[in-house]
């Protein structure tokens, strides 16, 4: 089991948020893609579209399952990781530094109610 | 994934062994199942390129004997046993009087007038019930479920002769495919055959449920040369589809004809009056009205089971995709549905729609995957 970075917000839903300013990039804790299992595609948004908060932005899909992507803050999207779509499998061999896509903020306080690191751990132990 | 589940789950011999080993475990069929050891990725290419091991427990065993047990087994099941000698098997359809699928099985012949058919694990009392009702009109033949007197382990890989080779004095070169021996495996008395669900070449062992565990160890053991690994029903799934084998429950069942699941190779056309019989060769002369297909998708995404399937130039849904993955090994997206007969040319193109969005299809020969001779 990977160890969860300290500097990154988690949700209740296993994505993360590393937040720099008002924007943060968002992808998907070791706990889901652990569960997932072997990623084979990931559908992502265009730059641009704006996500609420707990709102689908993708989905992922594994050998097993499809899962959607819940936006962890509202906000908009500015970035979309591109390299995901021919190597899905980074995913798998490292999903913290695996991020999806970039998202501006649309309110800052958001972020405080996230969870932290040792929450999460407690959540998925 | 909540199941809703009102029986316990049933284990294998094995099931402590699978949960202290950290498989994944699932309910299928009723039982509590690894689905993965190490991934289904790896899993499935251990088994293309070396070989992996699997407990297939909780397929389920009927034996049929009596002095009339031939013709018996010849009224219940699609293929023609009396082509069967002693210590050979052979694939096959359990079919009600339409000509569809109560279960697809192996049968194997163990004596001139004893039987034992290999039934799929949640099929086991309904094939049972089935069985038992219709072998009456047959004369002298009783049905027993050995079920609880079997262990299954599949070897399966182009190196499953040789890690088993190591712990059998059975020459088992010697076996041909769909045929088998008895003797024994880790000094434990096993039956050893050359089948599988795979699409490679292997084994599958049946082996009394007490010494399951024994053989289990020993081939893992025996196979740390040649790097095999225990493999769950994930992989067991991505195989056989790709080797374009049928699973009952979602590519064959009780609405789908053997004719119509271009199973035409399972049913013994020149013997006598069998359950579906005059479906099945009416249906041959006249053409189905629909057939399996195997397809491939041209963008990335997986078509899985029961997503709408619309054929060429039709609005409404022609029918449900019956199995669809990410293969690992051709790294594709394959699966099979039903078309209308006109529409089931190789080159084809249809659309599936995936989670709303229509993603296009085109029809290919199967099997998908044909390992090299």
């Amino acid at each position: 089991m990977a160890a969860y970075p300290p500097g990154l917000k988690y949700t209740k839903d296993h994505e993360w948020i590393d937040l720099t300013g008002d924007s943060g990039r968002v992808g998907i804790t070791d706990y889901a893609q652990n569960s997932l299992g072997d990623v084979v595609y990931i559908e992502l948004p265009e730059v641009g579209a704006k996500l609420k908060q707990g709102q689908s932005f993708g989905t992922i899909e594994s050998v097993k399952a499809v899962s959607e992507l819940y936006s962890p803050v509202t906000g908009e999207v500015t970035a979309v990781n591109a390299d995901l779509k021919d190597k899905p499998e980074s995913v798998n061999k490292d999903p913290h530094g695996s991020w999806m896509i970039t998202i501006k903020l649309a309110n800052a306080s958001e972020a405080t109610g996230l969870l932290d690191a040792a929450q999460y751990q407690d959540l998925v132990k | 994934m909540e199941q809703a589940t009102a029986a316990p789950l049933k284990k294998t011999p094995l099931n402590a062994r699978h949960r202290a080993s950290g498989a994944k475990m699932v309910a299928f069929g009723g039982w509590d199942m690894p689905i993965e050891y190490s991934g289904i990725t790896a899993e499935h290419m251990a088994v293309r390129e070396r070989a992996g091991l699997f407990d297939v427990s909780h397929m389920g065993e009927i034996e049929i004997a009596g002095k009339d047990a031939l013709a018996a087994v010849q009224r219940i099941s699609s293929n023609d046993a009396n082509k069967l000698q002693v210590g050979q098997a052979q694939y096959s359809g359990l079919m009600t009087d339409r000509g569809t699928f109560v279960d697809d099985l192996l049968v194997y012949r163990l004596a001139p007038e004893h039987f034992l058919l290999v039934v799929n694990a949640g099929n086991i009392a309904k094939d049972y019930a089935y069985i038992a009702e219709h072998i009456k009109a047959a004369g002298d033949a009783v049905a027993v479920d050995a079920s609880s007197r079997y262990a299954l382990l599949a070897v399966q890989g182009p190196r499953a002769l040789d890690v088993l080779q190591t712990l059998t004095e059975v020459p088992l070169a010697d076996i041909k495919y769909y045929w088998f021996a008895h003797g024994e495996v880790a000094s434990v008395r096993a039956t050893i055959s050359r089948t599988g669900y795979t699409g490679e070449d292997g084994f599958e062992v049946f082996v009394p449920p007490q010494s399951a565990e024994r053989v289990w160890q020993a081939v893992l053991d025996a196979g740390k040369a040649f790097d095999v690994i225990p493999c769950g029903l994930g992989a067991r799934d991505t195989l056989r589809l790709e080797a374009g084998m049928r699973l009952h429950g979602n590519d064959i069942d009780d609405t789908t004809t053997a004719v119509e699941a271009d199973l035409n190779w399972i049913v013994g056309w020149k013997k006598p009056d069998f359950l579906g019989a005059s479906v099945l060769r009416q249906q041959k002369a006249d053409g189905p009205p629909r057939r399996i297909v195997g397809f491939e998708l041209a963008e990335r995404g997986i078509a899985r089971h029961g997503y709408d399937v619309y054929a060429p130039g039709s609005a409404a849904a022609a029918g449900i995709v019956t199995s669809g993955t990410q293969t690992p090994f051709l790294r594709k997206a394959i699966g099979m549905t039903y078309l209308p007969t006109a529409h089931t040319a190789p080159g084809t193109e249809f659309d599936i729609d995936i989670r709303g969005r229509r993603t296009r299809a085109t029809v290919v020969p199967m099997p998908f995957y044909k390992r090299a001779k």
